[in-house]
């Protein structure tokens, strides 16, 4: 009996059926869904034969555009995961008054918050910025891909794997109920000691890895790899964000990376970083994780604005006001960024002078922002304005945006911190930052790019549906909860005394209901947009009377991106090349030299997740076996040298005449 | 289109390049920028250590446990292999195949003794009662002096695989771009001992 | 100046948020001068920011509108893209604000400092030089307050009071969690957190029975931590005190390690006496007999550690895992999942170890922890990591 306890013991460490939750009905039927719907996914894939196309065309991939595409695929995936569980809080807080507990009790719901958080941020919105990034970057610096084309394709399953990581949790033991930054001791071993903890930190530090490596790739891509004339001012301003949001990347998560691997040092081995006794310090954990959470949000919020400065040029048909001033803003933002992590904790206790220099930081910050929102405005100013819809979202944007400004100021004087911290007025304020700049930004950047990366534009009743639901729903969710922030509310809190706060979350939770038709909505311009494909067509490659590079070759660009490789003089390159009578050259085609496709950095991903899987349940033997393969696929992977291939001349004049043809019937 | 031209923007310049472009390689910037980032791992790690390093828990300092001798060998085994990693980068320079692989191999030898002698440090400390759990002193030291060795733990599996690579291919440009890279990593590796030999040995023992 | 304030405060709750004129803004509306101050900070930056924002949101809708494709009469000129005066202008603008409201800042964050005991009991008068101040220490326990009242030796669960226009001394510290202690009509919040000790200085100007609660996330009963803040008059202060001590218990260090075990929503509990140096022994994280405390191991880290035969301080000093012991002698094992046990993480139910060292029969007080925990009969090597004994071991 003994002897064969140890041996479930060693084999499943401490998973056992217990730890599946089958007596939460909500996540049964979750459970249900997923499996039906997966089942569903699989068998359609089957009967279409499709799983060769799949493997060969886009997970092997190291093209660039695929990747940029599969990582916004994972992004709306991740939305929909995100989002219930917003809907989920926003129904618990709407009924959880008067002794009524709610349908979610505590345990539940604290793992509902920290995975709308973690999700939202690391699964959703990364994944979505570095798509973008993925995608344009190399089209709009005339690049044929990106720098290093395997770490792109092993960067983008890493931050897959990192979210399988997290949804497993959904269905295997519980995921952390900690809040998003996982603040020891409550994430500590003692206080934590399920797994929950281990899935968070485990699937952060998958992605993560991906994150960093990712962002040294489009970094080394935008330094070395930028067309012939394309001096740094005259980059883009969508490239120069994402060269300062892609520093960042590379500047602050190796400090989460290290951040979470002493935290899992004090969970695993004992160690004494962040606990109460024995010296260690909790507080450093806060610092630490805050230096690298405050640059995290201009990681996100840097390329949105990037896309904004894209879209209000392109369709005010004029070229961007203040570009020097522009690219002096972001860099400015980026180097503030890390001396600002101190204002999420004024509350700690350290000095007035400490938090007065903090506080003041903060708010020099706004005023680069503020001269960007003045750049797009003036932009605006004597330009021809044409409402298609990345323009409603912009619009959208730089009203939203000030009032978010404005609330994250408030928020950085120390003494007025000190009554709105962690309240609902904080939780109101980073999703106004959050949706009105981040969000509403991608949602332009898929809009505009769209027809750039599949030949057609989406449709734009849906489209103007989604925009309206989620702008009008933003303000419906998000103004009560500014108002109950200033009625002493705070977050995290899954039920509540005082009856007269309830009108205001029923208030909320409505608005909640109208950003899911918004959702809902943009789900269905995808689908419409599809099947209306020949309607919505776009022959041209340049639909909007684009301003940069990537609206010069076709929609959807050719594997090689660029049949040669265009020479740039002026920071509006594409404008200046059609200004000035560009003709696109017909033939004398040579062949190109492509990178070839590998699995590797799928079965690397694959085997992290394994490597995780055995660390999370402390079944040891599968965490050693997977990381020893881990090591073994990497190094075999260094002896393949054959990594490249030429498209040969006569495919791609084959392809470029067909474009020729293409732009001819338009004419 | 709605461009209206204007007088000076007649003249057509050069829009693209009829022959293949070949942007300069980025593996090295590339490297380089893994290394900055591997440096902030390192950088956090001091920094924990610097908040950390005085909090004995009542129990063992610096004084207490470090054997400064010992270390000073250490210190000398992962200098003198920077030293014949130099020597096999020239051979590689003249092209000398075989005797770049012996440098190579002397250089592993010394990382494999220097990994040796940590390894002894630990299971010494360990001993005694003072390993990572004892204080959050020994916690950020071991953590900060490990991670160190699992550096060199896997620049050492690197450094084999590279010479397995050479002596099947013989000094390719590819094989001489990775050796430059491990290069690379293995001088910064030492850079990084010397950070943790001043900064954690002697002050802590000294300071 | 103030009334000024007070006016445009008025102002800004009326005229901007005609709904809210009916709901209870404390933030807005409070009753202790700092909490006052704080909002008439927030009502000044608002009002200096709007400065910038309205113009903004105007100026956007207006370019968005005249600008339009379909109003050819409006100019178009699509070179247009430098101006240094205009550049100048939207760099400066924003710039003047944050120079006003930079020195609003440096300024208000060094006069409303939670360290700095107060200089005044509200906008019009000082405080009188014979007030005594009154010495509150906060305890943030898992998921109740503690309060006590050193001047008068009694203690409270859930439940504050204080006389009004009376500076109130906060001593703040927690057991085990970060939590915040917050009193929204009070004053501002801080960090309660364990081993550490915070400070806040603050008044109340009007009676009252306000909400207070913890505004940073601890764990499980994290909703329910809350309690009630009496503002009285001093006769009603006496007169609170007085009942305290004649419905409360005593409050020895060994009620207290069984009040500090997990528990939510506890009711108001009163304690007539308070053992000595109790805040103290909980601050330093000794409450418990045989603990070494913080200040002692401070002591000794900066004399230069204990020296390398200092086997036994690790076991006084080990404080987190009391909770993963417990489990080791017979509570359900905290290493598995909370579907495993049913139980969550930190089961609320009274732990068993906890108890053992006070036992009669047990305990010369330098015992090592883990030797006072251990009940007879239960394996000598010593608690196995608590995941691997699920359902295995019994005491």
């Amino acid at each position: 009996m003994f002897g064969n306890s140890t041996l479930t013991e060693f084999i499943f460490g401490r998973l056992s059926w217990q730890a599946i939750p089958y007596h939460e009905p909500i996540l049964v039927v979750t459970f249900a869904a997923v499996v039906l719907g997966g089942i569903a996914l699989l068998a359609l894939i089957t009967r279409y034969k499709l799983w060769g196309y799949l493997w060969t065309e886009w997970f092997t991939s190291v093209d660039h555009k695929k990747i940029g595409v599969m990582y916004i695929v994972l992004a709306i995936i991740m939305l929909l995961r995100g989002f219930a569980d917003a809907i989920m809080m926003r129904i618990q807080q709407a009924i959880a008054f008067n002794g009524n507990e709610g349908y979610l009790n505590p345990h539940h719901y604290d793992q509902i918050f920290t995975a709308h958080g973690v999700i939202m941020i690391f699964f959703v919105a990364m994944p979505f910025v570095t798509g973008f990034m993925n995608y344009v970057v190399p089209l709009q610096i005339g690049a044929r891909d990106v720098s290093f084309p395997f770490l792109n394709n092993f960067s983008f399953w890493m931050t897959t794997a990192g979210a399988i990581i997290i949804m497993m949790s959904l269905f295997v033991g519980e995921f952390a109920r900690t809040g998003w930054l996982a603040y020891p001791p409550l994430s500590g071993a003692d206080y934590s000691p399920g797994v929950g903890v281990d899935y968070y930190i485990w699937g952060l530090q998958v992605a993560g890895v991906g994150t960093t490596l990712s962002g040294i790739n489009l970094i080394a891509t935008i330094v070395k790899m930028r067309a012939p004339g394309m001096t740094f001012m005259k980059m883009p301003v969508f490239t120069w964000t994402s060269l300062c949001t892609n520093i960042l990347i590379v500047a602050t998560f190796p400090i989460l990376t290290a951040t979470l691997a002493l935290l899992s040092l004090d969970r695993y081995v004992g160690t004494n970083f962040f606990t109460n006794d024995l010296g260690g310090n909790p507080m450093m954990y806060v610092n630490l994780i805050w230096i690298w959470g405050h640059p995290e949000v201009y990681i996100l919020v840097l390329p949105a604005f990037g896309i904004f400065s894209e879209v209000v040029a392109t369709f005010s048909g004029k070229r961007l006001f203040g570009y020097a001033s522009m690219v002096y803003a972001t860099c400015v933002i980026m180097i503030l960024s890390y001396i600002v992590w101190l204002h999420h904790f004024f509350t700690m206790g350290a000095g007035a002078s400490v938090n007065a220099f903090f506080g003041i930081t903060t708010m020099i910050i706004s005023i680069p922002t503020g001269a960007k929102m003045f750049n797009w405005l003036f932009t605006m100013y004597r330009g021809r304005i044409r409402y298609e819809l990345p323009m409603y979202w912009t619009i959208g944007f730089m009203v939203t945006f000030v009032i978010g400004g404005m609330t994250g100021v408030m928020l950085a004087i120390p003494p007025a911190d000190f009554v709105l911290h962690n309240s609902l007025f904080l939780i109101a304020h980073f999703h106004n930052v959050i949706i009105g700049g981040v969000l509403f930004g991608l949602m332009a950047g898929i809009v505009y790019w769209w027809p750039k990366a599949f030949g057609y534009k989406l449709d734009p009743f849906w489209g103007k549906m989604s925009f309206w639901f989620w702008q009008i729903g933003f303000f419906v969710a998000f103004m009560p909860l500014y108002v109950l922030g200033l009625m002493g509310v705070t977050r995290r809190v899954s039920q509540f005394e005082d009856p007269s706060l309830q009108i205001w979350f029923i208030i909320a939770a409505f608005g909640a209901f109208l950003i899911a038709i918004g959702i809902a909505s943009f789900i269905i311009q995808l689908v419409v947009s599809f099947l209306k494909r020949d309607q919505l067509r776009d022959n041209s490659g340049d639909p909007w009377d684009g301003r940069t590079l990537e609206w010069s070759t076709s929609s959807p660009p050719p594997d090689y991106n660029f049949a040669f490789t265009p020479v740039v003089h002026d920071h509006d390159s594409w404008y200046d090349m059609k200004r000035r009578g560009y003709e696109r050259p017909l033939g004398g085609f040579k062949q190109i030299h492509m990178p070839r496709n590998t699995g590797t950095g799928l079965i690397l991903a694959a085997l992290s997740v394994a490597l995780a899987f055995g660390m999370i349940w402390y079944m040891w033997w599968l965490a050693i076996l997977s990381f020893v393969a881990m090591l073994a696929v990497a190094i075999g992977h260094t002896f393949n040298y054959n990594r490249d291939f030429y498209i040969p001349a006569e495919t791609v004049t084959t392809t470029e005449d067909a474009r020729s043809e293409l732009l001819a019937e338009r004419t | 289109m709605a461009s209206n031209i204007q007088a000076q923007d007649t003249d057509k310049p050069e829009f693209y390049l009829t022959e293949e472009h070949h942007p300069e390689g980025s593996t090295m910037l590339g490297f380089w920028l893994y290394l900055m980032s591997d440096c902030l791992i390192f950088a956090t790690l001091f920094a924990t250590h610097g908040v950390l390093g005085r909090s004995y828990a009542a129990g063992p300092s610096p004084a207490d446990l470090f054997n400064l001798p010992l270390v000073a060998v250490n210190t000398a085994m992962l200098l003198l292999s920077s030293i014949t990693y130099g020597f096999a980068m020239l051979q590689m320079e003249r092209n000398a195949k075989t005797e770049t692989l012996f440098w190579l191999g002397v250089t592993g030898v010394f990382g494999a003794i220097f990994l040796g002698l940590e390894l002894y440090e630990f299971i010494h400390l360990i001993h005694e009662g003072a390993g990572p759990t004892r204080s959050a002193f020994l916690s950020s030291f071991f953590t900060l002096v490990g991670t160190h060795g699992l550096h060199v733990t896997f620049g050492i599996i690197w450094l084999i695989t590279l010479m397995v690579q050479v002596s099947m291919r013989g000094l390719i440009p590819e094989n001489r771009r990775r050796l430059m890279c491990l290069s690379m990593f293995w001088h910064f590796l030492d850079v990084i001992w010397i950070g943790v030999f001043s900064f954690v040995y002697l002050l802590g023992v000294l300071g | 100046m103030q009334s000024l304030i007070k006016f445009v405060g008025r102002l800004f709750l009326f005229v901007s948020f005609p709904a809210l004129a009916g709901c209870n803004l404390v933030v807005m509306s409070p009753s202790g001068d700092i909490a006052v101050q704080q909002r008439d900070l927030i009502v000044v930056s608002t009002v200096l920011m709007l400065l910038i924002i309205v113009p903004v949101i105007f100026l956007t809708l207006f370019f968005a509108w005249r600008y339009r494709s379909s109003n050819t009469s409006a100019p178009y000129d699509p070179e247009w893209h430098h101006s240094t005066r205009l550049e100048v202008i939207i760099w400066s603008a924003p710039l003047a604000i944050i120079i006003a409201l930079g020195a609003v800042t440096w300024i208000s964050t060094h006069k409303l400092d939670p360290y700095r005991p107060l200089d005044r009991l509200d906008a019009e008068r000082a405080i009188p030089a014979e007030a005594k101040p009154l010495t509150v220490e906060v305890v943030a326990l898992d998921w109740k307050w503690l309060f006590l009242y050193p001047d008068y030796g009694i203690a409270t669960v859930n439940e504050i009071a204080a006389p009004v226009d009376v500076p109130i001394n906060f001593k703040i510290t927690a057991s085990s969690m970060m939590n915040s202690f917050y009193v929204p009509a009070l004053a501002g919040m801080i960090y309660a957190m364990p081993g550490m000790q915070t400070r806040l200085h603050a008044v109340m100007n009007e009676q009252g029975e306000y909400e207070g609660l913890s505004t940073n996330y601890s764990g499980d009963g994290f909703s329910h931590m809350r309690f009630k803040f009496h503002g009285l008059q001093q006769a009603g202060f006496d007169e609170w005190v007085a009942r305290v001590k004649a419905q409360g218990t005593a409050l020895s260090r060994d009620a207290y390690l069984k009040l500090e075990k997990p528990s939510a929503r506890e009711p108001v509990r009163y304690f007539a006496s308070v053992e000595n140096g109790l805040f103290d022994a909980i601050l330093n994280m000794c409450a418990r007999p045989g603990q070494m405390c913080m200040s002692e191991m401070m002591h000794i880290d900066m004399a230069g550690g204990g020296g390398a035969e200092s086997h036994d301080n690790r076991a006084k000093l080990e404080y987190d895992n009391r909770h993963a012991d417990d489990a080791a002698h017979g509570e359900a094992a905290p290493g598995a999942t909370f579907p495993a046990t049913g139980n969550p993480a930190r089961s609320p139910e009274p732990a068993k170890g906890i108890d053992a060292p006070h036992q009669p029969t047990e305990t010369p007080i330098q015992q090592n922890m883990h030797e006072g925990h251990t009940t007879p009969g239960s394996a000598p090597g010593g608690p196995a990591a608590p995941q691997m004994n699920q359902g295995t071991t019994q005491p």
